[in-house]
């Protein structure tokens, strides 16, 4: 019996120890004798299961297993082989009982369509899965604005956050008389908290490109750039290898499919700057100089990058192309909503027990995507807010759970889609805190060329660290609401346009929050370090030392088997006792 | 550039190879800037003068650049480089608790190295393995679910060991 064996190694399975695991079956299989195909894939979404082995044969039908140990190894493999799978640990197999099983099944997976499924630096693998059909079809039974039109009657929308409709961005790129067009592919995915892009660029690279040079075909371009994040090396090690193979094949390169058609593409990595995510900002940086954003208009399809029309799109959105162009708009066009049409990936992390990416019909229930597909909380605290769009967007709160997940929906909670992270709190968090966080954020990586972002996000973080530090007065809100309008109105890009998003849907939703912290002194959360005080439970002390032992300040005093006493003078409220402590003797309040 | 340091010499001939390779592209001041970093370790005024010089453009507009980039440091970094997640999901599930934790396993500050210049403490915005937060990389490898001090020292020791 031939076994076909796939470990996830992407960088969520890296970094729960997948390595491990495939040396386990590397070495158990050489160790056995045991013939099998042992292959590397990426990410299947269901991150939080990870390490994931997948194993089939011609017996058996492919069975995913979950949070496989490499101590498993030889069991699981054994197992599979006598014809009696080890069921236990499986998530994903027909007839599977596993919450999972549920979880996978529910989505409609065109974006991930062969993430986690093939060999993500095999250009065959991608080949087999009819990889690069759609471009064929393109450049031979297709005139330009025939894929252009395709593409708007798809509906789909621009994927990195604003919802540009793509296919009539295209028209404009095309619609320029240039014999030099570029083609960009934004992955320089910034919002902290969504990681479909780096899902894809890891996991099925050559989506993109294909995605790509279809665009660039029917704008009329001849180069391209994927101006991809620092931050993601795995990810621009796929992309260079994909490049590579498609240039090999001739799918890159001159007289592409025997056509009058060259592409040539380049990877540009970026340096570690939020702000390049914007487009203007993105071509200064890919120019060679601070990625500082540039007045629109004109905008890039008439003079983008080294002045020239360029057209640019996010890594979902050129993930799609291929899928639309070879099974019809319309077949697109029937999931989501009237808007909003086709799937959407969302990154679902924070307290959500089934963390991962997952992809689902436009207009689903937030509700729905939270408690059917996540799985509800992680843990027993209640659910308070879902943050979507990272700093850009807002936190919608528990009350707004029906809302439908579609571009106009969204921006009428105050948030945004944007690229689709979606952090789910409990009660363990501050919401004035977390407006702080992302002022923070803002407020570093704004480029400083506009006044207002640049000083304005300086003095609402003031103000948010004072009511988090208890120093807070009422007339501070409005000060944060005054300045949040000038902001939104003196700022010439999506950074500074956005920038007080956290801020005001935290005030909308979750004023309570801010008066309680200004007027009573008091974090409900016990997050804000100065509103919180850490007091030794008498009744409970048994004086084990323990910590007084770990004080990283001394500020614990007292003798063994004595109740002990925290100077509140020297505590920096750090929490290690109350972490240390066996007994529940500290009290946090 | 003129210097009698042998070692620092043979850094420069490499640094002046990969500045004759890339000077085909259009403007390319940022890749020749993450490899001097390679090369360097940091990218100190002297280095950036170099660049200037070689491309023949004015050193603020490297200096510009350099300070623009969160990747780039002008300050020695040392030989491990821990980039403490800290996007949103790590803040959620415990990023400062972590750096914290760091903090005093290595006594050192964020942005700190440490004494024996093995370890230097940094920040990055976020890695995108947010379902295994709190998390932190140490090169081009990631670690997840950092939420123990032994599962810390563990690493940490693993990287001392083979200093």
């Amino acid at each position: 019996m031939s076994l076909e064996i796939k470990v996830g190694l992407a960088s969520c399975g890296l970094a729960a120890g997948a390595r491990d695991v495939y040396t386990a079956i590397e070495n158990y299989l050489h160790k056995e004798k045991i013939a099998a195909d042992l292959k590397k894939t990426a990410c299947i979404g269901m991150c939080f299961a990870e390490p994931i082995v997948e194993i089939s044969s011609e017996k058996f039908a492919p069975i995913i297993y979950g949070r496989i140990t490499p101590e498993e190894v030889p069991e699981l493999i054994e197992k599979f082989l006598t014809g009696t799978p080890n069921t236990a640990k499986a998530i994903i197999a027909k007839d599977c009982e596993a919450e999972e099983n549920d979880t996978y099944n529910s989505q409609t997976r065109i974006v991930l369509r062969n993430c986690g499924k093939i060999d993500p630096v095999s250009i065959d693998d991608y080949l087999k899965v009819d990889g690069y059909k759609a471009l064929e079809k393109s450049l031979k039974n297709m005139n330009r604005t025939e894929i252009i039109d395709e593409i708007k009657e798809s509906g789909l929308r621009g994927r990195g956050g604003a919802g540009f409709p793509t296919g009539l961005k295209w028209q404009f790129a095309y619609n320029e008389n240039n014999k030099k067009k570029y083609i960009i592919c934004n992955a320089d995915e910034g919002d902290p908290g969504a990681f479909m892009d780096r899902s894809v660029l890891e996991g099925d690279p050559h989506s993109i490109i294909e995605g790509m040079i279809i665009g660039a075909y029917a704008i009329g371009a001849d180069e391209g750039y994927i101006y991809c994040r620092a931050e993601y090396p795995m990810a621009i090690k796929h992309l260079r290898i994909a490049i590579e193979a498609a240039e090999e094949k001739n799918l890159l390169g001159e007289n592409i499919h025997g056509t009058e058609f060259n592409f040539e593409l380049h990877i540009k990595e970026g340096a570690g700057a939020f702000v390049c995510g914007e487009e203007t900002a993105l071509m200064a940086s890919i120019e060679g100089e601070r990625g500082m954003p540039r007045i629109r208009p004109p905008f890039p399809a008439q003079s983008g990058l080294w002045g020239k029309p360029t057209n640019i799109n996010n890594v979902e959105t050129f993930a799609n192309i291929a899928w639309i162009i070879l099974n019809g708009a319309a077949s697109y066009a029937k999931y989501g909503t009237e808007k909003s049409k086709g799937t959407k990936v969302f990154a679902l992390a924070g307290m959500i027990r089934n963390s991962g990416l997952i992809e689902v019909p436009m207009g689903m229930p937030i509700r729905d995507v939270i408690y059917k597909v996540g799985g509800g909380m992680k843990t027993e605290r209640p659910f308070k807010a879902v943050q979507m769009g990272g700093p850009s967007g807002g936190c919608i709160p528990a009350k707004l759970l029906d809302t439908t997940i579609d571009y106009d929906s969204i921006t009428k909670t105050g948030a945004i889609m944007g690229s689709g992270g979606m952090v789910v709190m409990d009660t363990s968090t501050c919401m004035v805190d977390i407006a702080r966080f992302f002022l923070n954020f803002t407020q570093n990586e704004s480029c400083g060329k506009c006044t207002f972002c640049r000083v304005g996000t300086k003095r609402m973080l003031e103000i948010l660290t004072k009511i988090t530090e208890g120093k807070g007065e009422m007339e501070d809100l409005e000060k944060l609401e005054t300045l949040s309008k000038n902001i939104i109105k003196g700022s010439l890009c999506g950074l500074g346009q956005t920038a007080p998003n956290p801020v005001l849907t935290t005030l909308k939703y979750f004023r309570d929050e801010y008066v309680a912290h200004i007027v009573d002194k008091k974090c409900v959360a016990g997050v804000c370090k100065p509103l919180i005080k850490y007091e030794v439970i008498e009744d409970k002390c048994i004086g084990c030392t323990a910590c007084a032992r770990k004080c990283p300040t001394k500020a614990i005093s007292g003798k063994v088997k004595e109740i002990h006493l925290i100077d509140q003078d020297a505590c920096i409220k750090c929490g290690i006792c109350f972490d240390v402590c066996k007994f529940d003797a500290i009290s946090k309040s | 550039m003129a210097n009698n340091n042998p070692a620092k010499n043979i850094l420069y001939q490499k640094l002046q190879v990969v500045i004759d390779e890339k000077m085909e592209l259009q403007n390319p001041l940022i890749e020749i800037l993450h490899q001097a970093q390679e090369i360097f370790g940091y990218l100190p005024a002297e280095v950036q003068q170099f660049i200037a010089d070689q491309m023949r453009i004015p050193v603020g507009s490297v200096y510009g650049t350099v300070t623009f980039y969160n990747f780039f440091s002008m300050e020695p970094r040392g030989k491990h480089v821990i980039n403490v997640c800290t996007g949103t999901a790590c803040y959620v599930k415990g990023a400062s608790k972590l750096i914290q934790m760091i903090e005093e396993e290595l006594s050192l500050n964020m942005g700190e190295t440490t004494k024996d210049g093995q370890f230097t403490l940094t920040s990055v915005r976020c890695v995108g393995a947010c379902s295994l937060a709190p998390i932190f990389t140490i090169g081009e490898e990631i670690f997840g679910q950092i939420d123990s001090r032994n599962k810390l020292k563990t690493i940490l020791d693993k990287f001392n060991r083979y200093a």
